[in-house]
């Protein structure tokens, strides 16, 4: 099984580097997204690609060729786990940023809804309070 | 237009530089040390079994090794939906709803997919010391839940207090299990149970225990996140 994901990944078919390269375009979207657009609830939903970006990336660091997620069975048990299985501490790194990104989610959209009922708009150049 | 173009050029100045700093970090090749147990996550991995009693090395991590910055992740979690609370409820104008029913799909395949999500969500968060999975990912699959329920049907209402009592009595919980630990063995959230056979369900200790809690508190949690979140019918 794992001989079969590495030759769909292998760099013949796409090539590792679209971990990196996928995780370096959702982080620019991303950005793109909250410099740019002037809806409200897009910037939030940029602030989340930024965030899945980065975590992404760090999913992607933590990967080894051949080794499998760190969850033991029988036979891992008995033998050195760490030689088969990958590095557990980014996965539990990474559970923690999702849900604190959760939580960030919830306070900017709790803050765009008030300001849309103060000022019955979400395009951020008509809140003249706001403009750059 | 010219800020379009300047943030462009900004990305693309971001996006080099970035790119050259991942190029240099190779894929998939062995980055920590290969040695025994110089590095923390091979210690975590060789070990999780005779020091926690759990399989899933993950979830070791996160309740028993890491078990304060858990209870942290749990407190911002709190924090963000009372923040979110206190926003809306200060600020936000009771408003009348437009009504236009949810279509007769939404409403019958809610009636059946409610309870496969809150089964669903019980399973992941109860076995989260033996599969991928675990309170947060559970909680949150019950939410969903309510989510469907909400969207179904317009009038349909949480009762706010019920959850709020269930949240706080979960996050007691939690820090009571702690206390125990602390009593009995000398630190916080220490595994004052049994290990149990590696692989049964009921083994791995306080971890099972402090799954079920964290996920009956982030559910409540994110349903009453999501309440707040819609829009309100009660002027009407």
């Amino acid at each position: 099984m794992s001989e079969a994901i590495k030759t769909f990944f292998s760099p013949s078919v796409l090539g590792p580097e679209i971990f990196y390269g996928s995780s370096v375009a959702l982080f620019l979207i991303g950005l793109y997204m909250v410099l740019v657009k002037k809806n409200l609830v897009k910037i939030a939903i940029g602030l989340t690609f930024i965030e899945s970006g980065v975590n992404l990336f760090l999913i992607s660091i933590g990967y080894v060729w051949g080794k499998t997620a760190p969850i033991l069975n029988k036979t891992l048990m008995m033998g050195t786990p760490s030689k088969e299985v990958v590095d557990p501490v980014p996965q539990a790194l990474v559970l923690t940023a999702i849900v604190i990104g959760v939580a960030v989610t919830a306070m900017a959209l709790s803050i765009v809804i008030v300001i849309h009922d103060k000022y019955g708009t979400l395009n951020i150049s008509k809140i003249k309070e706001l403009k750059w | 237009m010219i800020r379009r173009l300047f943030v462009l050029v900004l990305l693309i100045i971001i996006g080099y530089f970035l790119g050259t700093a991942m190029a240099s970090i190779p894929f998939g090749a062995e980055k920590v040390d290969v040695g025994p147990y110089r590095s923390v996550g091979n210690y975590y991995v060789d070990n999780t079994v005779q020091e926690t009693g759990g399989v899933n090395a993950v979830t070791s991590i996160v309740v028993l090794y890491r078990g304060f910055d858990t209870l942290g992740e749990v407190t911002v979690l709190f924090l963000a939906a009372t923040g979110l609370a206190a926003i809306l409820a200060l600020t936000r104008e009771r408003r009348k709803l437009k009504k236009e029913k949810p279509s007769l799909i939404m409403r019958v395949g809610t009636d059946y997919l409610f309870p496969a999500a809150i089964v669903l969500g019980s399973y992941v968060f109860l076995h989260g010391h033996l599969t991928p999975g675990g309170g947060f990912p559970g909680g949150v699959i019950i939410a969903s839940g309510f989510l469907m329920l909400f969207l179904a049907q317009w009038r349909y209402k949480v009762d706010e207090l019920g959850l709020k009592i269930i949240e706080s009595l979960a996050g007691m919980t939690y820090v009571t299990i702690g206390l125990i630990g602390l009593f009995k063995l000398g630190t916080f959230l220490g595994n004052f149970l049994g290990k149990g056979t590696p692989g049964a369900l009921l083994s791995a200790g306080i971890i099972p225990v402090i799954y079920i809690v964290i996920g009956i508190k982030v559910g409540s949690e994110m349903t009453g996140l999501l309440q707040n979140l819609r829009e309100t019918t009660e002027n009407e």
